[in-house]
């Protein structure tokens, strides 16, 4: 069904605003609804996404719609509309702040939680994880493995000790090596 | 001659995906008096589009960390991936403020680990374009190249512009200049400073949304009859590179644009082979470029 519905003034409520006031989004409630974000938006051009229809959404308090909706996952975070948004308002860094919300709320992609796994395990959101990757390196003369965690196992277990701390693991159901 | 030393933040593509572009680097870099130094036991920057976008503190709390390792080395931050430039220099900007550090200080303390926020974070072309200078990088060049190239930014080289030093979005010539200093010309075409789709966790998660950005600027760019497109980020690289032949089967075309990065073509201006370059390691034929400008792998 396209998106055309009169909504119901009941479902209205300010948390969802509220919440982001409180992050540093508080610019959001000057939004004119001009429709420049829209306008510059390179993913709204080829899909469903529509930023301005978001941010009136958040501002109305549709908690639930905000965060269960898989465009708010079509974002490139290009910046574009934050730059040219008459209010000033931060809106990519506010849509990475709803997309922060949505994964607390379980809305996460299986794509997006086996990055995260990868980046747990490794230290790296893209690790070498295949003997290739380290020959190609030496085929230019580099060493097999850069000067990152890749070489230092303490380095791992540090960021890894960091990501048990910020409860990350926890957050992507990371259950150890899979 | 004098030298700048810099902490190279390698990130994840470059090491593990296209390590052409970090050996290019590293051998144009001694000839612009650019001295490495490494980022011992860094990790994933991380990644703005997909874990800072899934939850904030993790993502402060590690590139914290990887600030702290450039802090203990006591240098400049040299990185050549514009996600891993958004981090960092966002990373940098928010332990300004008192409470965060403090709140993250107490995190790293659990590793051993302190952080300042004392470091710049700097992007290739703002090294190469207000450290080194262009009269400097000129007086490298050896082989002047004589090509049409398409550029390609990336955005967060310039956005959010309120932490970047460039002052402007809508006319900045850096990466044109650099490229014309190289000998070639720079051309314009449809599109030009629109994203290549691979950010925000769209190439993970969006694939055929993210492939069809960048199939609209592949067309643009084969429209404007550019030799080739120069880009300034491993990760819009390995979308026009690699993307190019998922475009090609998800879409029935048949894109055969080369894509070189910024050090990758200064690095032949300056005298070094194609090989050296690792430009025998792109994904789509970097041949008739190299043809063009009278070289060949
Ligand atoms: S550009 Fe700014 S003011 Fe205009 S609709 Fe978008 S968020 Fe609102
Ligand atoms: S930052 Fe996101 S919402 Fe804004 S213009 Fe870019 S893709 Fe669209």
């Amino acid at each position: 069904m396209l998106d055309r519905r009169i909504i119901d003034g009941n479902k209205f409520n300010q948390k969802l605003a509220d919440e982001m006031a409180e992050a540093g989004y508080d610019r959001i409630r000057a939004c004119i609804q001009c429709g420049t974000c829209t306008a510059t938006c390179p993913a709204g051009r080829r899909t469903a996404y529509r930023t301005r229809q978001l941010i009136r959404k958040a501002l109305l308090g549709l908690r639930e719609e905000v965060l269960s909706d898989p465009t708010l996952w079509l974002c490139t975070t290009c910046g574009t509309c934050q730059e040219r948004c008459p209010r000033k308002i931060e809106i990519t860094d506010a849509i990475t702040f709803l997309r922060n919300l949505a994964v607390e709320a379980g809305y996460m992609r299986p794509e997006h939680r086996g990055v995260s796994h990868k980046f747990i395990k490794t230290g790296h959101a893209v690790p070498i994880d295949d003997e290739k990757w380290s020959k190609l390196r030496e085929s230019l003369g580099l060493p097999p493995l850069p000067p990152t965690v890749h070489c230092y196992p303490k380095a791992l277990r540090e960021v890894q000790k960091l990501l048990k701390k910020t409860g990350f693991d926890k957050l992507v159901e990371y259950k150890g090596d899979d | 001659m004098e030298e700048h030393s810099y902490n190279l933040f390698l990130g994840c593509v470059i090491p593990n995906r296209l390590p052409q572009i970090e050996a290019a680097t590293r051998l144009v870099a001694p000839k612009l008096g650019i001295k490495i130094e490494e980022m011992k036991g860094a990790s994933c920057c991380p990644a703005p589009g997909v874990i800072r976008s899934f939850d904030n503190e993790t993502w402060l709390a590690i590139v914290s960390r990887n600030i702290s390792i450039a802090e203990e080395n006591g240098h400049d931050m040299l990185i050549l991936c514009n996600g891993c430039y958004g981090t960092l220099i966002a990373g940098v900007h928010a332990l300004q403020d008192p409470t965060t550090l403090e709140r993250v200080n107490k995190l790293l303390a659990g590793v051993k680990r302190k952080v300042k926020g004392s470091v710049k974070a700097k992007h290739l072309t703002e090294v190469l374009y207000k450290d080194i200078g262009m009269e400097r990088i000129e007086e490298t060049i050896t082989r002047p190249i004589n090509a049409r190239c398409a550029i390609h930014l990336g955005c967060h080289l310039l956005k959010p512009s309120d932490i970047r030093p460039w002052g402007t979005v809508e006319d900045f010539t850096v990466v044109d200049e650099l490229v014309e200093l190289t000998g070639a010309t720079v051309v314009d075409y449809k599109l030009a400073d629109m994203c290549c789709g691979a950010g925000g966790g769209l190439r993970s998660a969006e694939l055929k949304v993210s492939l069809d950005m960048v199939r609209e600027k592949l067309e643009a760019i084969k429209q404007a009859k550019a030799d080739c497109l120069v880009n300034v980020c491993n990760f819009c690289h390995l979308q026009f590179d690699i993307g190019q032949v998922q475009v090609n089967k998800e879409f029935g075309t048949d894109y055969q644009i080369p894509i070189l990065y910024y050090t990758q073509l200064l690095g032949l201006a300056q005298g070094f082979t194609p090989k050296q370059m690792g430009l025998d390691k792109h994904y789509i034929s970097v041949e008739p470029f190299l043809e063009k400008i009278g070289m060949s792998l």
